[in-house]
């Protein structure tokens, strides 16, 4: 059972130090992450969902050790990676991957397709110059990709043949859990769907494991298994994912599914609109940090804070919720900020 | 000239670059239109021409690309105007006045050297002549309408002082100022979360409601366009492919490519509403 474990994350916490003025006085500290447990198995995706200023993409980041985070421990295979010496992790670091956002960002444009995807072969692998370039080939034949294009420089390139460089790019050093950061938020509509069909069919190919950082409901609910979602450094809910779709547990969870537009318009009158932003992270609100916006709060959730405990679950899964009272919106139709209007 | 019956008519608009040394049209054949309290989605991808058809509307076809044909007739006391006839001068009077416009990034819109307040008054006054502090006072009255927190407050505040969601709201209130009967919306809530979004879609359809505004809404986010729109037009490639009341677009697309982006849309959750 031990070994069918990937990751494991305990108490991660990633704080950053506000600064001000000429001096540079620390005003105070803003939680990134206040404490997360998380656990991916083997060839398991993971989403984790919330918006700006949530934490998840700092979680992907602190996974990987590409920050330090503040306080907690990452196990990866078995090892804990924040023990690790800076050569013993860059040695790690072909076990792990990493796709971005902005395939117009991440990919050097002085660089030939080629010699991008060869990058972390050289890095990672000794291989003679033809095993190589029969590597980039394969490679870009893995993520639909014409071998002919690694002659080719990055703006020659469509904004979905770049984003498949960059997942090439990615698998080379065939690692075992790759890590997407909104990997399809910058692409048109049209050609999202094809790279999510990319990423699914290498899951399914290569046994990768993965963890999806997304706001875009329609990804995670193509690729993820389960689902973390995020509020202010912390999951507030965990369940798989079609679970969590059909009911959502958590309040917040209830709300962000409902405002997500849906191309259906007869769901336009069962929103439930939240009032307000989400708070400064700075000054996060006492008890449960969701209760300043939450349709159903009561008195004891603006005193006291609900843990991520188990809700429900049987043989097959668990379903956790940081919440008294979970399950409260699920499925309900509420209208406009559940009768405050 | 002659009653058109709706506020807006855009005619077989197109709109051309040169490309080596040749006028190219990249939108062709256009038509669409917006009648009075009707909330119009122009929906496309990037490169489909949605925004150039939105630029010509206001005089805006960015150099050295222009209009080459058709017509966009906007309904005048005394009939239909062809826009593309007026003069600069003239357009200036539309522009914020009978057509307002709301941006997808709200940072860019306000000059960040001036308060918030500063710029609505000034915009205001654009288009209504009165004194400064009365112009003031409506700024408030118009942040109040869109439902800013501490709107009186907030007057004072430079834009980097507000949220991304404060300050989308504050740029719908800016394109308020002239008592516009149309709101050009291109892309307003992308740069947004969801529930900001959620949020800021329900402003515009109370606006649409309380003022009787019509809206043309550019978007490439079809879900966006089912929670709001009345109508839809779909543009690929610079031209029309498809138009439909919104209804019968999302229960029988017509065009593949329209069945395309449905097909990318979220789908699991919308079953939850069927428990």
């Amino acid at each position: 059972m031990t070994d069918k474990v990937l990751l494991e994350i305990h108490g991660l916490r990633k704080d950053y130090p506000v600064r001000r003025g000429l001096l540079r006085r620390r005003l105070g500290t803003v939680q990134a992450l206040a404490g997360v447990d998380l656990t991916l198995s083997r060839g398991e995706c993971l989403a984790l969902v919330g918006e700006s200023g949530s934490g998840k993409t700092t979680l992907g980041r602190c996974a990987l050790r590409l920050i330090e985070p503040t306080a907690g421990r990452i196990v990866f295979g078995g090892e804990d990676l924040l023990a690790l010496s800076g050569s013993e992790l860059r040695r790690r670091r072909r076990r792990f991957q990493m796709v971005f956002q902005d395939p117009y960002a991440s990919l050097d444009p002085r660089q030939r397709i080629g010699s991008i995807v060869a990058e972390p072969l050289e890095i990672h692998a000794a291989l003679g110059r033809g095993e190589r370039a029969a590597r980039v080939s394969e490679l870009l034949a893995t993520v639909g990709l014409a071998p002919e294009l690694a002659g080719r420089y990055p703006h020659e390139l469509s904004g979905g043949q770049r984003q498949r460089v960059a997942i090439a790019r990615a698998l080379a050093p065939e690692p075992e859990l790759l890590v997407a950061d909104e990997p399809v938020s910058s692409l048109d509509v049209s050609v999202r769907g094809q790279i999510l069909d990319l990423l699914a069919s290498l899951r399914e190919r290569l046994g990768l494991a993965m963890l999806l950082i997304s706001h875009d409901m329609a990804a995670v609910e193509r690729l993820a298994d389960r689902v973390a979602v995020m509020y202010l450094g912390r999951i507030v809910e965990l369940a798989p994912s079609g679970e969590l779709f059909r009911r959502p547990l958590h309040p917040y969870t209830a709300s962000l599914l409902s405002a997500v537009p849906v191309a259906d318009p007869d769901r336009r009158r069962i929103r439930i609109v939240l009032p307000g932003e989400p708070p400064s992270p700075l000054a996060p609100p006492p008890g449960c940090p969701f209760h300043p916006r939450c349709p159903s709060a009561r008195p004891d959730c603006s005193t006291e804070r609900p843990p991520l405990a188990t809700v429900e679950e049987n043989g097959e899964w668990q379903r956790l919720a940081a919440c008294f009272y979970p399950g409260e919106l699920a499925g309900q139709a509420v209208r406009n900020g559940g009768g405050a209007t | 000239m002659a009653e058109i019956g709706n506020l807006l008519e855009i005619q077989n608009l197109e709109i051309s670059f040169p490309v080596a040394g040749e006028w190219t049209p990249v939108v062709r054949g256009v038509s669409l239109s917006v009648g009075r309290g009707e909330f119009v989605g122009l929906v496309g991808e990037s490169g489909s021409g949605k925004s150039l058809t939105a630029l010509a509307v206001l005089g805006l076809v960015p150099p050295p690309g222009r209009v080459t044909g058709g017509r966009v007739l906007l309904e005048e006391p005394g009939g239909a105007a062809d826009l593309l006839a007026f003069s600069e001068r003239e357009m200036r009077r539309v522009r914020g006045g009978r057509i307002g416009m709301v941006f997808q990034e709200p940072a860019t819109a306000f000059d960040p050297v001036y308060t918030i307040g500063f710029q609505i008054a000034e915009a205001v006054r654009a288009h209504r002549r009165m004194p400064r502090r009365q112009a003031r006072d409506e700024a408030a009255r118009l942040l109040e309408r869109v439902a800013l927190a501490d709107a009186r407050r907030r007057l004072d505040d430079y834009p980097h002082q507000l949220s991304g969601g404060q300050r989308q709201r504050a740029m719908i209130a800016m394109a308020l100022a002239g008592a516009p009967d149309l709101l050009l919306a291109d892309e307003p809530t992308t740069a947004l979360d969801v529930t900001l979004q959620a949020q800021i879609l329900e402003l515009l359809q109370d606006l649409r409601e309380d003022l009787g505004l019509s809206v043309l809404l550019i978007t490439h986010d079809l879900g966006v366009v089912a929670e709001t729109c009345d109508r839809v037009v779909v543009m690929r490639r610079g031209q029309v492919v498809e138009e439909a009341g919104v209804e019968a677009l999302f229960r029988a697309a017509v065009h593949p490519y329209t069945r395309e982006l449905l097909a990318a849309m979220p789908r699991l959750v919308a079953r939850q509403s069927d428990d």
